[in-house]
Parts: structure tokens; C-alpha cells; sequence
């Protein structure tokens, strides 16, 4: 409380202080998704060619494609944790 | 013990400053390696022209490229009929390919991809490409028919749909394709720096401090000549699968 009406003083600090912390909000949370949707897609696609290792080749593309569809949130959310200024 | 670690502003990473010109004509660093990487593929082609029946050197090089493009791009995404379409994604492929992997040769290490100018001008043309053959293939209205109606899907939710893939079309895939492009090659060159800044404060401090670091640096190069190759590739087979739809519309 004594740090949080210190900080208060300096109105400038304070806002970037508080930039800080929802630049790092703004990219963890838009990580959270991504990162389990990622999972999901590779695990399958493991799944799948090691099922069927002629079509693995076919696995291996789609998932690409799947990680770049599903990385893009991601992405966003670390350019945005940029754009957020105090 | 006082670890000199201060992080430069991400401004001083990646805005250079101009070498001559000035106003929209400025050419700072990253205008002179567009300018190599236009200069090093032409070479690269003229010298993969040579047709020689047992290929070597770049010209083994420049087939393999030409192959994979075909093989792992475009039969996998359009089909046989996207085959006129190959000069194009390889010309794609490779010039993103060597703006990328500027980020891991020494002295340049700068990614031209990290400014947003070329993934947004690669996207508006890409962006422009697959309407306009969607336009001239299924015709006007057929075009926004399929786009927006998608079919097999239960009537009452159109109201849903067909706002979304709108804004798939014309708004989210071009947003998308760029910023996925600049964003990665922003995050692998903003990895670097930040592991290198980080050996070279602990070798200054400790010099046995800087073996861990300085091993994930190079292990993080490696990484980073992958993410070259990978965003080289996802943009190119992201551009053949909007070209593929718009060619032939999902039934």
C-alpha cells in the first residue's frame, strides 16, 4: 500500500509501470490458447502418421498449415503487447 | 556484484538509421538487403538457366528448389491445374526465404522481414492475386456466393457464417499472412539480441557465467534457420491454398 501511494507520486512511473505489466498480460494470455491448440494439432498429426506412415507426408503438411493458422493468435497478441504504450 | 544489463529500447534494434536520401526515398540497411536479396536471386537464376543435362552447383540448388515448391507447395494444396502458378510461389518462396535468413549470417543479421513494409506489400499482392481469380473463375457474384455461403451448412446459421468468412476473406487471412511472417522474424531477431546481450553482460562479469547463455545462443541460430525456412514455406503454401480456393470453390 506505502509502495502502491509512492509510486502514486509519480503519475508518470506509475503508467508505465502499469504498461509493463499489461504488455506482459497482453502476450501470456494470448500465448495460453495457442500453445494448447498447437499441441493438439502436432499430438494428431504424430497420431496420424505413425498410424499411417504412407500418409505422413500428407500429415506433415496439414499440420504446417494448422500451426500457422493456430500460431497467428499468438502473433497477434505479441504485436499488440508492442503497440500498448503508456 | 553489479551485472551491467541494461536492454536497449526494441527501437534501437531494428529502426536503422537513413544512409542517404531522404523523405520516402530514404535507404537505410534495410532497403540496401532488399536490394541484395533482388540482386543475389537474379543471380541465382540466371545461373540456375544454364540447363545442363547432370546438374551442379546452384543449378542442383535452383531444381530442388523448383521441386519442392512442386511437390510439397503446390500438388499438395491447388493440384495439377496450379502448376502455371509455380514461377510465381518459387520466386515467392525463395526472396522471403533469403530476406529471412539474413537474420543468422554475421555482420547483416537483420531480418528485412521484421519491418512490417515487405510482408504488408507481399500481402497486398498476394491479397490481390487469389480476388481477382476468384472474380474471373466462379464470376462476380458466384465468387461472393461461395465465399459467403458456404455449402453444407444449416440455413438459419448464414446469420452467423456468413459475417465471419467475410471478414476471413478480406480481413483476417491478409492480416494474418503478414503479421505472422513479420511477427516471427520480429521475435527470432528480438531472441537473439536479447541472448546475446545477456552472454555478453555475464562474460563481462563472470567469465564462466556466459558458457549457458552462449550455448542457447547457438543452439537459438540453429532454431532461428528453421523459423527462416518454415516462415518461407507457410507463406508460400498459405498463398497456394488461397489461390486453390479461389480457383475451384468447395462444393
Amino acid at each position: 500500500m506505502h509502495a502502491l501511494m509512492l509510486a502514486a507520486q509519480n503519475a508518470g512511473e506509475l503508467q508505465a509501470g502499469l504498461t509493463a505489466v499489461g504488455r506482459g498480460i497482453v502476450y501470456g494470455g494470448a500465448a495460453i490458447g495457442p500453445g494448447i491448440g498447437i499441441g493438439i494439432v502436432v499430438g494428431n498429426a504424430i497420431t496420424a502418421s505413425a498410424r499411417q506412415p504412407e500418409a505422413a507426408g500428407a500429415a506433415r503438411t496439414t499440420m504446417f498449415l494448422g500451426i500457422a493458422f493456430t500460431e497467428a493468435l499468438a502473433l497477434f497478441g505479441f504485436v499488440l503487447a508492442f503497440i500498448i504504450s503508456g | 556484484m553489479h551485472l551491467a544489463l541494461d536492454f536497449p529500447p526494441i527501437s534501437h534494434l531494428i529502426r536503422w538509421p537513413t544512409i542517404f536520401g531522404s523523405g520516402m526515398w530514404a535507404v537505410n540497411k534495410v532497403v540496401l538487403l532488399e536490394w541484395l536479396a533482388v540482386v543475389l536471386l537474379i543471380w541465382f537464376f540466371l545461373a540456375a538457366r544454364k540447363g545442363a543435362l547432370v546438374p551442379s552447383g546452384v543449378q542442383n540448388v535452383a531444381e530442388a528448389a523448383v521441386d519442392f515448391v512442386r511437390n510439397e507447395v503446390i500438388l499438395q494444396t491447388i493440384g495439377p491445374e496450379g502448376l502455371n502458378w509455380t514461377p510465381f510461389l518459387l520466386t515467392l518462396f525463395t526472396f522471403i526465404f533469403v530476406c529471412n535468413i539474413f537474420e543468422v549470417i554475421p555482420v547483416i543479421q537483420m531480418p528485412v522481414n521484421a519491418r512490417m513494409a515487405l510482408p504488408f506489400f507481399m500481402t497486398a499482392i498476394v491479397f490481390f492475386i487469389y480476388h481477382y481469380l476468384g472474380f474471373r473463375h466462379q464470376g462476380f457474384l458466384g465468387y461472393f456466393k461461395s465465399m459467403l455461403f458456404p455449402p453444407g451448412v444449416p440455413k438459419a446459421l448464414y446469420l452467423l457464417v456468413s459475417p465471419i468468412e467475410f471478414l476471413t476473406y478480406f480481413f483476417t487471412r491478409p492480416l494474418s499472412l503478414a503479421v505472422r511472417l513479420f511477427a516471427n522474424m520480429l521475435a527470432g531477431h528480438l531472441l537473439l539480441a536479447t541472448f546475446a546481450i545477456l552472454t555478453a553482460a555475464l562474460f563481462t562479469a563472470t567469465y564462466i557465467g556466459a558458457v549457458i547463455p552462449g550455448a542457447l545462443l547457438v543452439a537459438l541460430y540453429g532454431f532461428e534457420v528453421l523459423v527462416s525456412v518454415l516462415q518461407a514455406f507457410i507463406f508460400t503454401i498459405l498463398t497456394a491454398v488461397y489461390i486453390g480456393g479461389a480457383i475451384h470453390p468447395e462444393h
